[in-house]
């Protein structure tokens, strides 16, 4: 009995490494596993993000092609954050916005990432890398993705402001921002930030209620209204900050809000239930209004867009086979499956080539090339989203990313402007 | 030995609430002078998270708006709870109708508290059951806007809510009343309005005052009724305190946290003070 027992275990193990061979062998694994399967396959990852990217999908999809469990814990901006500087034992890898880290990073709850064992970490897109799209575009204002992308050791709590070894986070999903509108309902074409305060939309409008993103887009309306002018919208100066607050108020008063979103579905829901015709957005929102048969556009406005980009960061603990695990999960991340599947959605993901691999040339031109569909375009879930001949708002990855003017940001006088957020939203 | 009986059939529950409520509610206090930064606590005795409470006009506004939703909220359930209750006790004999409509009242704690007021967003809404039914009777040309998003839909939401918490006790205390009172009341020439008045209200004082506690104690603490059904637009003291802790304030949540907690005490003692509810129970 006793001896059975004892060579039950070593036979599954030998089991399970043979099953590991043939799936090296078949090519069936697609990412890069180097470990072995069978101590991997007890590892799991906690990773704690928001709905943008905290998706089954990917995790059934790590399962399948890493053989570890991705648990994923999903919550709104704020809360992440939260979580990951007060909590950071709790979850191995934090899904989190570059603005958001610029206040983490500095607590130690995060280890850097060596770029070193990121294979694909001269492919990433040059917004992360060299903080400009292209050589010649503007690096857009606020706490952008390079500002806070790099340290220079592992200890380091102020970010480097140039490209290092050393990554705070690994880029993952990213997107220009602009306002949504219900262009069945609004009856005029919206062509500037400042459509938002039309009393034509009086009561219709909305803006979302998470401070450090709403202020900007708060920003984008005031700017565009010639109510304030900013010398860095992603860094303002306490008197900005005032007036940006008065004029919310001012509009709130007046009545022009409908309400104030905190969630995805919260946004999608207000513009589908035709409660709002023109609000603060974001991308698959939009997507998700418009697979629900409500005409629903990502409108390009004249001003340009708000941009935010997140990525996964490490966890300070994180060590030995599950630090190992982790990195063959970035690694994955930016193998193609997981680019192709973000880029479907509306999303841009940090590695395009091997992106552009796992999607077809429709959609390929569809999503990044602003090209009109040659063929009905799927959503994940198998729901036509697009007719043939769409086109994109807004058009190719470089028209939309080329024209972010700002960045989501953690401003100096972060504090005091969350006091005033919290009055606009109590006024 | 005999003695020190009763301390020890008091000790797990003494154990108990003090470990569980008033350890934590100690902490409360001791973190609100506590001073912070974006991310960390700084253990220190300042005054500041007290001073912003007190000294910003938006607390006052905010702390003035929660008791308006919790008195009018209190105002509407009383009112509708006591005639609930009352038609239970007075108006249905039979015992086996008393409890099928006693369950009735009970429908709407069947779901989530989440997905009961979830569920008032497409009956309000600009183009939502009760608009559309209104406009195709031609009862009104544009949509009322007022049904959602506003302070309307917080107390409609807040009576739904909590209308229950006062039928109850009232309705306990109403099957308590010797039937033969009413029947002197009557004998002595008291009409229907002086029964209820003289002979009635007095004799359901305990279960009012247990149903008024339970009602403002609950809207004051509330935070998420009051951000779904005013979409963000209306605070209550709970929404702020739950914005701050989403914002890491700890300490400036904490303060919050105790002159709520400071308010909802003293009201709950005026209540008591106004209405001995021992007495009947």
């Amino acid at each position: 009995m006793t001896e059975q027992k004892k060579t039950q275990p070593s036979l599954t193990r030998r089991g399970a490494l043979a099953l590991a061979g043939a799936a090296l062998g078949s090519g069936a694994v697609t990412g890069f596993p180097t470990l072995w399967a069978q101590n991997i396959r007890n590892v799991t990852l906690r990773q704690i993000g928001t709905g943008v990217s905290g998706l089954n999908p990917i995790a059934e999809q790590v399962k399948k092609d890493l053989g570890f469990t991705l648990q994923l814990t999903v919550t709104d901006t704020d809360a992440v954050a939260q979580r990951a500087a007060t909590q950071a034992r709790s979850f191995d890898i934090a899904d989190i916005e570059y603005f958001s880290i610029k206040k983490v990073y500095p607590t130690g709850a995060l280890q850097p990432i060596d770029t070193k064992r990121i294979k694909l970490a001269d492919k990433i897109v040059p917004i992360f890398t060299t903080g400009r799209l292209t050589p010649e575009s503007a690096p857009g204002q606020g706490t952008s993705p390079f500002s806070v992308g790099f340290v220079e050791s592992k200890d380091a709590k102020t970010f480097a402001g140039k490209r290092t070894d050393l990554m705070t986070l690994m880029p993952t999903v990213y997107n220009a921002d602009t306002l949504g509108i219900r262009p069945d309902l609004v009856g005029r074409p919206i062509t500037h930030w400042k459509d938002l305060l039309d009393p034509a939309f009086k009561g219709k409008a909305s803006i979302l209620n998470i401070p450090g993103i709403g202020i900007m887009d708060a920003a984008m309306v005031a700017e565009s209204a010639g109510i304030v002018k900013y010398g860095d919208k992603g860094n303002m100066t306490r008197a900005e900050i005032d007036k940006t607050i008065a004029f919310l108020i001012e509009a709130k008063r007046a009545g022009q809000f409908r309400a104030f979103w905190k969630s995805f579905d919260e946004s999608v829901n207000l513009m589908a239930s035709g409660e709002v015709v023109i609000q603060s957005m974001w991308s698959p929102a939009v997507t998700a209004v418009r697979s629900r048969g409500i005409p629903c556009v990502y409108q390009p406005l004249a001003e340009g867009y708000r941009a935010w980009g997140s990525g996964l960061g490490l966890m300070r603990h994180l060590s030995g086979l599950e630090l190992d695990a982790a990195y063959e999960y970035m690694n994955w991340y930016l193998s193609g499956w997981c680019g192709a599947f973000l880029n479907r959605q509306g999303y841009y993901s940090a590695v395009l080539e091997t992106a552009k691999a796992n999607m077809s040339e429709n959609e390929w031109g569809y999503w990044m090339e602003g090209k009109p569909a040659t063929a009905d375009i799927v959503a994940p879930d198998g729901k036509v989203m697009e007719k043939a001949g769409a086109v994109r708002d807004g058009g190719s990855f470089t028209d939309r990313m080329g024209k972010v003017v700002c960045w989501n940001s953690v401003m100096n006088e972060d504090r005091y402007m969350i006091q005033k957020w919290n009055e606009f939203i109590a006024a | 030995m005999s003695r020190w009986f009763p301390w020890l059939q008091a000790a797990p529950l003494a154990l108990v609430l003090a470990t569980f409520l008033l350890l934590p509610i100690a902490l409360i206090v001791v973190v609100s002078f506590y001073d912070y930064d974006s991310f960390s606590l700084i253990p220190d005795f300042v005054l500041t998270n007290y001073q912003e409470v007190f000294a910003s006009p938006v607390t006052w506004q905010t702390y003035l708006k929660t008791l308006w939703f919790a008195g009018l909220t209190w105002l509407v359930t009383f009112a509708l709870g006591f005639w609930l209750a009352y038609y239970l006790a007075f108006v249905v004999q039979d015992a086996t109708w008393r409890t099928v409509l006693f369950i009735l009242c009970t429908v709407p704690f069947w779901t989530s508290n989440l997905i009961r007021m979830i569920a008032w967003v497409p009956f309000l809404g600009r183009n939502g059951i009760m608009n559309n039914t209104l406009m195709g009777a031609g009862l009104i040309e544009q949509p009322l806007e007022f049904l959602l998003f506003s302070d309307f839909s917080v107390i409609l939401a807040f009576v739904h809510l909590y209308t229950l918490f006062m039928v109850v006790p009232i309705f306990n205390t109403m099957m308590r009343i010797d039937r033969r009172l009413l029947e002197a009341a009557r004998d002595a020439g008291a009409g229907f309005w002086q029964t209820l008045w003289c002979v009635i209200l007095p004799l359901c004082k305990p279960g009012i005052g247990i149903g008024s506690i339970f009602v403002v104690v609950l809207v004051m603490g509330d935070f998420a009724t009051v951000r779904l059904m005013s979409g963000g637009q209306s605070a209550s003291v709970g929404l702020m305190i739950s914005n701050q802790i989403g914002l890491m304030q700890y300490p400036a949540a904490a303060a919050n946290a105790v002159v709520l907690l400071a308010m909802v005490l003293l009201l709950v003692a005026a209540m008591l003070r106004a209405i001995d509810i021992r007495k009947e129970l």
